[in-house]
């Protein structure tokens, strides 16, 4: 039974988003999952930790937390926290194509790619305190060899 | 991370190695964006058989690409795409603007022809 939890602080640089996904991608990697599951992982957690860099930080300094957690042999859950800025209007932010800075070329797909490659997807946000995001993947191809 | 430009005709040919996200976004952007000011370049081809991770950073600055070709008349493409990327792909939508070809060769006929 593989139950673990794991811990990082970085600066919002836009290299440590490169290393925040390898890492959680590299932790997740102990239940043995898909080589297209952890490529879900870290689609991820490249969207939040980017997410935290350009809109909670606006590029400025601050510290970004990762949070994982793996339980019951194929259960991977990512908390990724800021203290920045937060976000005004929660629902707004998750529609396909809208972003709040269309002259830096956002796409607006960041939380729709959230949704779409982990299972469940949950945002606690308060304006001038920051954001929380949480994730929650199973790993289908661990259940379908027991 | 790495990119490589090649003209061919009024096709820019360009191969992107390794990671496309947030922090090498802007300067894929800009090493494009330097060959589209000028008239020769009219079409682009972007090769991503070397590009191992593409976030949602990369769907902006492809769109950003876009926009600037079709504004020149011009097409843009691409081919090659590995599974995580077709999949960014294919979540965002870009394939209902942008069509992917399995070679080079392929997608430089698609252009040649229209």
């Amino acid at each position: 039974m593989v139950n673990n939890t794991m811990k990082l602080t970085f600066p919002s640089k836009s290299q440590n988003e490169a290393f925040a996904r390898i890492v959680v991608a590299a932790f997740a990697s102990q239940l043995d999952p898909s080589i297209e599951e952890l490529a879900d992982v870290k689609t991820a957690v490249s969207e939040a930790v980017t997410n935290a860099i350009i809109h909670g930080y606006e590029n400025t300094k601050g510290d970004i937390v990762i949070e994982a957690k793996l339980k019951d042999n194929n259960i991977l859950e990512v908390i990724v926290k800021d203290f920045g800025k937060g976000i005004e209007d929660i629902e707004k932010a998750k529609e396909p194509l809208f972003t709040t800075k269309p002259e830096l070329e956002r796409s607006g797909m960041g939380f729709t790619i959230m949704e779409n490659f982990m299972d469940s997807l949950s945002i606690d946000s308060y304006p001038g305190k920051g954001t929380t995001i949480r994730m929650v993947k199973a790993f289908k191809s661990l259940k379908d060899q027991e | 991370m790495e990119i490589t430009l090649k003209k061919r005709k009024n096709t820019l040919l360009v191969n992107v190695f390794g990671e496309l996200d947030h922090h090498n976004a802007d300067y894929i952007r800009d090493k494009i964006d330097e060959r589209l000011k000028t008239n020769a370049v009219k079409h682009v081809i972007l090769d991503f058989s070397k590009l191992d991770f593409m976030d949602s950073s990369g769907v902006g600055m492809i769109l950003g690409r876009y926009k600037k070709i079709k504004a020149k008349h011009g097409k843009l493409v691409v081919a090659n795409l590995t599974p995580q990327v077709r999949r960014v792909f294919e979540i965002s939508g870009l394939f209902n603007i942008i069509k992917e070809f399995k070679s080079i060769k392929e997608a430089f006929d698609y252009i040649e022809e229209v």
